[in-house]
């Protein structure tokens, strides 16, 4: 893969591509509310009374934090910010959706998700626009590298202590008149700006002092340490919160971003062989991660008291789904019963709904999503810079798979949200914060270089025309 | 940094890959496994999605469909006199599925059988919701009244058939069940399923077709025809030579008593079959043999199961020893006989030989009436010629006439057949017996009706001579409705 003109400086300077942004937006904000439009036709046969205030609403959102991008982050990757905006936008819509089905919206359930789920969009897009107002570089985090590590093991923490059970996973964190707030989300993004930080200084050092055996450097035992404790702490968050997707988000991006960093192949080897044996220990260890993996192995079997399990059902979604889709408003995902179809089983309806092209669709999103930051990483001028974007892509990537791949029973089930188009506040804040990170990055990489200073020996020798 | 970077990247993209790749596995290649899969409640879904085809009687549906406010089914199973019709429809539940009629012609009744393809096309283009076909049945309202009438709170079951083409008029067992009782899936339904399933009468067990009984004296029509047939005997007024009582062959002396003293010696078949004499048509089972009373009995559609459409178990002659043999042609060894196939045997007769194939549905036609399946009638086969089912006739008339019994309200120029029957059950006789009557009526223009009635009951006259008491006024109010109707 050759680096493009991306990944050089240029001296001309980029074009800002605002404008290509500002047109994607455009898109972005119409697709959902053709998609509303189409929900409440095929509902009710009418156009849905909220269209035009959904539609105002999100156009509001899509225009302010373009006249924020390109205010505060003009040089910023063009993508990102439609991609996230048209996500957003569609699991609005996909909620609002699943609000029209009475069986999954009664007052024990907690009614209607979608005005919720307004507002906290409209949390994360102030948020989106506070990092990009308030940091105008990203390497201003790299001074907090500790306070990232501490501010972490609190939120991962924070669940065992004061959190609740829900679904046997124990990662929220209830806070009264707020409701409840998954810290993991939030943990996910701090603790990508610990290890950026911590691995730019200990980069060398993991990277050199080893020695070789059977052809992979073995690190030394001090530098050992940090891996070790990592994956304690996410066996832990396994153990205590039984939530196999954080720690496997964790253990995960706490192995790419030190094979980026130390460009030794040995430590993702150490890295599997130490997530994987975790795994297999809490798997036969636990009944709830027990559960998941029987559920995986065999999705359509009954459960224990011979009902139809929530992994079955949201298979017969997809397959009911087929190649095109049952038509938006005309699937029944509200079979998989309970919260669960707006949240964790969201690309069920996706599936069934928009059937195999608009799933597809959906996963290029998200792929495209990816690969820009993945591109930021790459464009990166500085160490703390890349990491920190690859990081956070790869964070976003994980998650992305480990959902979906848990949904379509790939991978066993694991208790994490789609990022934007599941129902949940937390999720939907921290990555648009996520997104603000990877776009501050970005607008520092396609940043032109700023124009040479006039140098006066240069001026010397200059040749003089006639 | 940048080359694990791209690594990285990469990995990212298989990632996603995998996410593809597996999406295409399970919404294209597994998609139709999982569409159909029976823990698919869609499947269902769609299936009460739309009002249910009808079951037709005399031109009347016999069953409805309700709209529910259900979030899933939205329409139900109604019926009209469920418990009258139960034995020709079956239930069509939303928790306990389809039986029966129901069953059988499920696709043509949902809408989804492929001959409906064009018109559920058109319905599609035109935006209409698609519609079930209905089914046309052959039977006869008032007759089909009649028998479940009479029946009573006994058990038991009525079966008529139009000899001429095989038509099923009557369809009656009780105790019945009112299938609109289950027809949701709610706690009830739950409760009255439960209730019936474990009924000890069996009230969801289809006697007319799928029980079989020891047919009693009623078999000696067939023993009578299989001895004219093997030319064991000329005609119904040679005598024979049978001791009164008979000694059952290859045994120690073990003799077979008459109903009535006196006038079963050397009796022919004409005053045997008035007086029901045992002796004589265990003789002439034993002189026919098993393997011709085997063929005899299988040429009136013994040891195979009929389908009407809705299966019929099948009645056995079963290979047996000469003494077993020489009960079972009077209809007490281990011949057993569904009430269809003993309605069967008098239709064979009354048909002057000539035994039609039954069935129960006329036609299938679409939502837009077009005839989408026209049942003609079918021979079975002739499983006596006809001067022998005239012979026959004669004999079965004799028994009505000669035993005074009761016509009930049908006129005196319509000349009634018929052969009671008291097969006994249990060791020496101990439990109640069964109580037969086969018939038919037979005008100018052929005979209209045959009816099989067969009553299960504990007050039953064991003098079967008369006519038994129960059954045969059933089978006369039958024929009486079906001639009735016939005249109009």
């Amino acid at each position: 893969m050759s680096s493009n003109n991306n990944t050089t400086v240029s001296p001309g300077g980029l074009p800002s591509r605002r404008n290509t942004e500002l047109l994607m937006l455009v898109f972005a904000v119409v697709i959902p509310v053709f998609a509303y439009a189409n929900v409440g036709l095929a509902k009710d046969g009418t156009l849905p009374a909220g269209m035009l205030g959904y539609g105002l609403g999100l156009g509001l959102l899509a225009g302010v934090t373009h006249l924020a991008v390109r205010r505060w982050a003009p040089y910023a990757d063009p993508l990102m910010l439609p991609l996230a905006t048209l996500l957003n936008g569609l699991g609005l819509v996909l909620i609002w959706r699943l609000d029209q089905e009475p069986t999954i919206t009664t007052d024990a359930l907690g009614g209607p998700m979608a005005p919720n789920q307004l507002m906290w969009s409209t949390v994360g897009v102030a948020l989106f626009i506070g990092v990009l107002l308030l940091l105008k570089d990203h390497r201003l985090l790299q001074r907090y590298t500790y306070i990232s590590m501490v501010v972490a093991l609190v939120l991962l923490a924070l669940p065992i202590f004061v959190g609740k059970e829900i679904n046997g996973a124990r990662i929220w964190v209830q806070i009264p008149g707020v409701g409840s707030l998954q810290p993991g989300e939030f943990a996910k993004i701090v603790i990508a700006i610990f290890f950026a930080g911590y691995l730019m200084v200990k980069r060398d050092a993991l990277a050199l002092a080893s020695r070789r055996f059977m052809g992979l450097y073995l690190p030394r035992g001090r530098d050992l340490g940090p891996i070790l404790v990592i994956w304690a702490i996410s066996l832990l968050i396994l153990i205590f919160e039984t939530d196999l997707g954080t720690s496997l988000l964790f253990f995960g991006i706490f192995v790419v971003m030190l094979y980026v960093a130390t460009e030794r192949t040995s430590w993702i080897v150490f890295g599997l062989l130490l997530s994987a044996s975790g795994a297999v220990f809490v798997a036969s260890t636990n009944a709830h991660v027990g559960e998941r993996v029987d559920n995986w192995l065999n999705p359509l079997d009954r459960a224990a008291n011979d009902g139809v399990t929530e992994t079955a059902q949201a298979m017969f979604s997809f397959g009911s789904g087929g190649l095109f889709g049952s038509g938006l408003g005309q699937g029944y995902s509200r079979l998989i019963s309970g919260i669960a179809p707006k949240s964790d089983y969201i690309l069920a309806t996706v599936g069934e709904e928009l059937g195999l092209a608009g799933l597809m669709a959906i996963i290029m999103l998200y792929a495209l999503l990816i690969e820009r930051g993945m591109r930021t990483a790459l464009a990166a001028r500085d160490p703390f810079g890349k990491l920190l974007a690859i990081g956070l892509a790869g964070v976003f990537a994980i998650q992305v798979f480990v959902v979906a791949g848990g949904v379509t029973a790939l991978i066993p089930l694991t208790g994490m949200t789609m990022p934007f188009l599941a129902q949940g506040g937390s999720s939907v804040i921290a990555n648009w914060a996520l997104i603000a990170l990877l776009l501050r990055i970005s607008d520092t990489a396609r940043r032109p270089a700023p124009a040479p200073a006039p140098s006066l020996d240069s001026e010397m020798t200059q040749v003089v025309r006639p | 940094m940048n080359k694990p970077m791209r690594r990285v990247a990469v990995f990212c993209g298989l990632l996603m890959l995998a996410l593809l790749v597996r999406v295409n596995y399970i919404q294209f290649v597994q998609a139709d496994e999982l569409q159909s899969h029976e823990d698919n409640r869609r499947v269902a879904i769609e299936r009460y999605s739309n009002p249910r085809g009808d079951i037709i009687v005399d031109g009347e549906p016999i069953t409805g469909s309700e709209e529910t406010d259900d979030a899933d089914f939205r329409y139900k199973r109604t019926w009209e006199d469920g418990e009258i019709w139960a034995p020709v429809t079956g239930y069509a539940s939303q928790a306990f599925g389809t039986n029966q009629l129901e069953y059988v012609n499920d696709s043509i009744l949902t809408g989804d059988d492929d001959r409906l393809f064009f018109n559920n096309t058109i319905d599609m283009i035109t935006g209409k919701d698609q519609r079930g076909g209905d089914v046309i049945t052959t039977l006869n309202g008032d007759a089909q009244r009649a028998a479940f009438e009479g029946l009573g709170d006994r058990k038991g079951a009525v079966v008529a058939l139009d000899p001429r083409s095989g038509a099923i008029l009557t369809m009656v067992s009780t105790p019945s069940y009112d299938p609109s009782s289950f027809a949701g899936y709610g706690a009830e339904d739950g409760e009255a399923w439960t209730a019936l399933e474990s009924d000890e009468d069996k009230p969801m067990l289809n006697r007319a077709l799928r029980e079989t009984y020891p047919p009693g004296s009623t078999f000696k029509v067939v023993t009578a025809a299989a001895a004219l047939e093997s030319g064991l005997i000329d005609d119904i007024d040679q005598d024979t030579e049978y001791e009164d009582p008979y000694i059952l062959p290859d045994t120690d002396n073990v003799p077979l008593d008459n109903q009535v003293p006196g006038v079963c010696a050397d009796a022919n078949v004409r005053e045997a079959m008035r007086y029901s004499c045992n002796s004589v048509f265990a003789g002439l089972s034993n002189d026919v043999g098993n393997e011709d009373m085997i063929e005899m009995a299988e040429r009136f559609g013994f040891n195979e199961e009929h389908f009407v459409p809705v299966r019929s178990n099948a009645s056995i002659y079963p290979e047996d020893n000469r003494p077993q043999n020489a009960m079972a042609g009077i209809g007490q060894a281990s011949n057993r006989a569904t009430p269809l196939q003993m309605a069967m045997v008098a239709s064979a007769v009354a048909n002057n030989g000539t035994l039609m194939s039954p069935y129960m549905v006329d036609q299938l036609v679409a939502p837009n009436l077009n005839v989408i399946e026209q049942h003609d009638p079918e021979e079975l086969g002739e499983p006596v010629s006809g001067d022998n089912a005239r012979e026959l006739q004669e004999a079965m008339e004799e028994v009505v006439e000669a035993n005074n019994i009761d016509r009930g309200s049908i006129d005196g120029d319509i000349r009634i057949g018929g052969k009671t029957g008291t097969a006994q059950r249990g060791e020496n006789n101990s439990e109640p017996p069964y109580a037969w009557f086969i018939s038919y009526a037979m005008t100018d223009e052929g005979s209209p009706v045959a009816v099989a009635v067969v009553v299960e009951d504990e007050e039953v006259d064991r003098n079967e001579i008369s006519g038994s008491g129960l059954a045969a006024p059933i089978a006369m109010d039958v024929m009486a409705a079906v001639l009735a109707d016939d005249q109009e």
